[in-house]
C-alpha cells in the first residue's frame, strides 16, 4: 500500500472528507471539510469521487514524502508548494515521483489549503465518515491533528485515471467571498430594525478565537434582543450567525454544537459556505441579504460549476 | 389523556437548507413527546432529501437538500407526518443510572449552589439523586443529554464566566437543566460532581450512553468507589 509520510504536521493538518450527516439526534455535528468546494474539486482533479477524504491544513502547510509517489491537486488557498524547489500549481492534477517531498509554507491567500491524493486517505471511518471531530476526538486519524512521523494510508483508486480539469472562469466564479451572503435566522424577527441596520452595514473582523466549530466575530455590538436571555435551547443550524450577550457574532460552523440557546439573527447562505472556512483571523467581513430564491439559484450555480 | 396532533405547531426557515418546527415555546413534558415522536417516526421512515435532524426542547430542526426539496414542500411532507403522530408509539422509557461522586475536586461548585439556596451539601446532593429526569434531548456536543427538570426551588444561574476546561464525566446544572459532560469542552453549567461512566464511546453499540425519551437517575458515590470504577 502506498503511503505518506508526515514529515512536518504544518499548523492545524486534519484528515477530513464530506463529513458524517445525520447524527443530529446524538449530538454529533457533520465536521467535514471547512472549504468543501475545494475538497470536491481537488479530488476531481485526482480522479477520486468529490468526497474521498484529504489533508486539510490550515494557515500553515507541512511537507509530506511519497516513498511510492503519487497523483496529487492542491486547492483551495496558495501555500506556495514546491517538490524539489520547483514550484507545484494549484487547481491542476500533479504527479510525484517515489521518494519526492512536496513541501507547504504559509498562506498566500486564504485560511485552507487541501492536499487531494489519487485515491484518497484510507483511515477508520467513524459513523461512515473519515472526518476528524477535534473537540470530541473522533474520526480522522485518531481524532486528532497530524503530528510529525505520522505515516497515513493512501487508498485503491477503483477507476482508470483521467486527468480532470477546472476552467479558468469557474475559478473565478468559486472565488472565496469576504462579503457573506445570508437569509434571516429563525429569531430575526427579535431584533429591531435598528439592529438590523447595525449588522447589515457593519464591518466584522474575525477574531483569533475562531475554529471549525464557530467563528467568533469583533465589531459593532448588536443589542441583545428583550427576552433573549430566556430562549428555549432548539436545533441550530450549519452557518447560523448567533448573538450572544455581549452582542459580538459567532457564526457556527462545521464542528458546530447541534444545538444552541441564543438567538439567531441570520444565516449565511449554503453557497457562501466554504468562503467562511477560507476566512483568516484579523480578515474583514460583512454581511449581505439575499432571499430564499436567490439563495438556491446560488447553491444550484455552485453545483454546475463544481461538476463543470 | 391521548397526545393529538398539535395544533399549535409553526414552521421557521432557519437556513436556505433548514427548517425548524416549533410545537412551543416553553420546556414541557407535552411538546417533548411530540418532538420525540416526530424524531423516531421521521428516523423509522426517511424521507428522500431530509439530511439530518437535530431535535430540541420543544422544536425539531430539519436538514434537508436544498437541490431537491423547498421549505414549503418540505412543509407539506411533515403536516402529512404531523396528522400520524397519535399512531406514533413510543417505547417504554429505560431507566438509566448514573453514579456520581459529588462535591470535592469532582464537583467544585457544590458548596456554591447548596449556598445559593440555603442548603448543605448533604441536601444539595439529596436533592440533585431524588429526582428522575427526563432526556429532552441530546445536543451541544456527542452524548451531551439535556436531562429535566430540577424543581423550581433549585433552579440556579449558570456561572458568570464559563470555565474553559470541564473534566469528561462532570455533572452540572444550570436553569432547571442538569446534565454530563461527555467530553472535556468549555462550559458555564454549575458542577456538582463527576461519573466515572463514558457518556460516548464509538466503540459501544448505540455509542451514546443516553438517549432522547430515557429517564435518568443519578446515584451517589464516594470518591474511592469513583477511582474504582475509572481505573476498572
Amino acid at each position: 500500500m502506498s503511503v505518506i509520510h508526515v514529515e512536518a504536521p504544518g499548523l492545524f493538518t486534519t484528515v477530513q472528507d464530506l463529513g458524517r450527516e445525520g447524527f443530529g439526534p446524538m449530538g454529533v455535528s457533520p465536521s467535514g471539510a471547512a472549504d468543501s468546494v475545494s475538497l470536491r474539486v481537488g479530488n476531481r482533479l485526482v480522479g477520486n469521487d468529490e468526497g474521498a477524504a484529504a489533508l486539510e491544513m490550515t494557515l500553515l502547510g507541512g511537507s509530506f514524502l511519497f516513498p511510492q509517489g503519487a497523483i496529487v491537486a492542491l486547492t483551495g488557498s496558495d501555500f506556495g508548494a514546491t517538490v524539489d524547489g520547483s514550484t507545484v500549481e494549484c487547481w491542476k492534477p500533479v504527479e510525484i515521483s517515489g521518494g519526492q517531498i512536496l513541501t507547504l509554507g504559509p498562506t498566500r491567500s486564504g485560511a485552507r489549503c487541501y492536499l487531494c491524493v489519487r485515491g484518497g486517505i484510507a483511515v477508520k471511518l467513524f459513523l461512515g465518515s473519515a472526518s476528524t471531530h477535534i473537540l470530541s476526538g473522533l474520526g480522522g486519524l485518531d481524532g486528532r491533528s497530524l503530528r510529525k512521523g505520522d505515516v497515513l494510508n493512501i487508498g485503491i483508486a477503483e477507476t482508470f485515471f483521467r486527468a480532470a480539469t477546472l476552467s479558468a472562469k469557474a475559478l473565478e466564479r468559486l472565488a472565496p467571498r469576504k462579503t457573506l451572503r445570508v437569509t434571516p435566522g429563525p429569531q430575526s424577527d427579535w431584533f429591531p430594525e435598528s439592529s438590523q441596520r447595525r449588522f447589515y452595514a457593519g464591518t466584522y473582523l474575525v477574531s483569533e478565537e475562531s475554529n471549525r466549530m464557530g467563528l467568533r466575530l469583533e465589531g459593532d455590538p448588536i443589542p441583545t434582543p428583550s427576552g433573549g436571555g430566556e430562549m428555549t435551547t432548539e436545533g441550530a443550524s450549519l452557518g447560523a450567525i448567533q448573538i450572544p450577550e455581549g452582542g459580538q457574532p459567532i457564526v457556527l460552523f462545521v464542528e458546530q454544537q447541534t444545538t444552541g440557546g441564543y438567538p439567531k439573527i441570520a444565516n449565511v447562505i449554503s453557497a457562501d459556505l466554504a468562503s467562511v472556512g477560507q476566512l483568516r483571523p484579523r480578515d474583514e467581513i460583512r454581511f449581505e441579504k439575499v432571499c430564499w430564491e436567490m439563495a438556491r439559484s446560488l447553491l444550484r450555480e455552485i453545483e454546475e460549476l463544481i461538476s463543470g | 389523556m391521548p397526545i393529538s396532533a398539535p395544533d399549535c405547531v409553526r414552521f421557521q426557515p432557519a437556513s436556505d437548507q433548514s427548517l425548524l418546527i416549533y410545537f412551543g415555546q416553553q420546556i414541557t413534558f407535552d411538546f417533548h413527546q411530540h418532538v420525540t415522536k416526530l424524531l423516531r417516526l421521521l428516523e423509522r421512515e426517511p424521507i428522500a432529501g431530509i439530511r439530518n435532524l437535530h431535535p430540541g426542547y420543544c422544536s425539531l430542526l430539519v436538514v434537508f437538500d436544498g437541490l431537491k426539496l423547498q421549505h414549503d414542500e418540505l412543509e407539506v411532507i411533515l403536516r402529512e407526518n404531523l396528522d400520524r403522530l397519535e399512531d406514533a408509539p413510543l417505547p417504554q422509557p429505560r431507566l438509566m443510572e448514573i453514579p456520581v461522586s459529588y462535591g470535592g475536586e469532582c464537583g467544585p461548585d457544590l458548596n456554591d449552589v447548596a449556598e445559593m439556596h440555603g442548603l448543605t451539601a448533604a441536601q444539595a446532593i439529596e436533592l440533585h439523586a431524588s429526582v428522575v429526569y427526563d432526556v429532552y434531548f441530546l445536543g451541544f456536543v456527542p452524548g451531551f443529554a439535556y436531562l429535566g427538570e430540577l424543581p423550581e426551588s433549585f433552579a440556579t444561574p449558570r456561572l458568570a464566566k464559563p470555565r474553559l476546561r470541564v473534566p469528561p464525566g462532570s455533572v452540572g446544572i444550570a436553569g432547571r437543566q442538569t446534565g454530563v459532560y461527555p467530553f472535556a469542552t468549555p462550559g458555564g453549567w454549575r458542577l456538582l460532581g463527576r461519573t466515572p461512566i463514558p457518556m460516548f464511546q464509538p466503540d459501544r453499540s448505540g455509542m451514546s450512553f443516553l438517549s432522547i425519551g430515557d429517564r435518568v437517575r443519578f446515584i451517589p458515590i464516594s470518591r474511592e468507589q469513583f477511582a474504582e470504577m475509572e481505573n476498572a
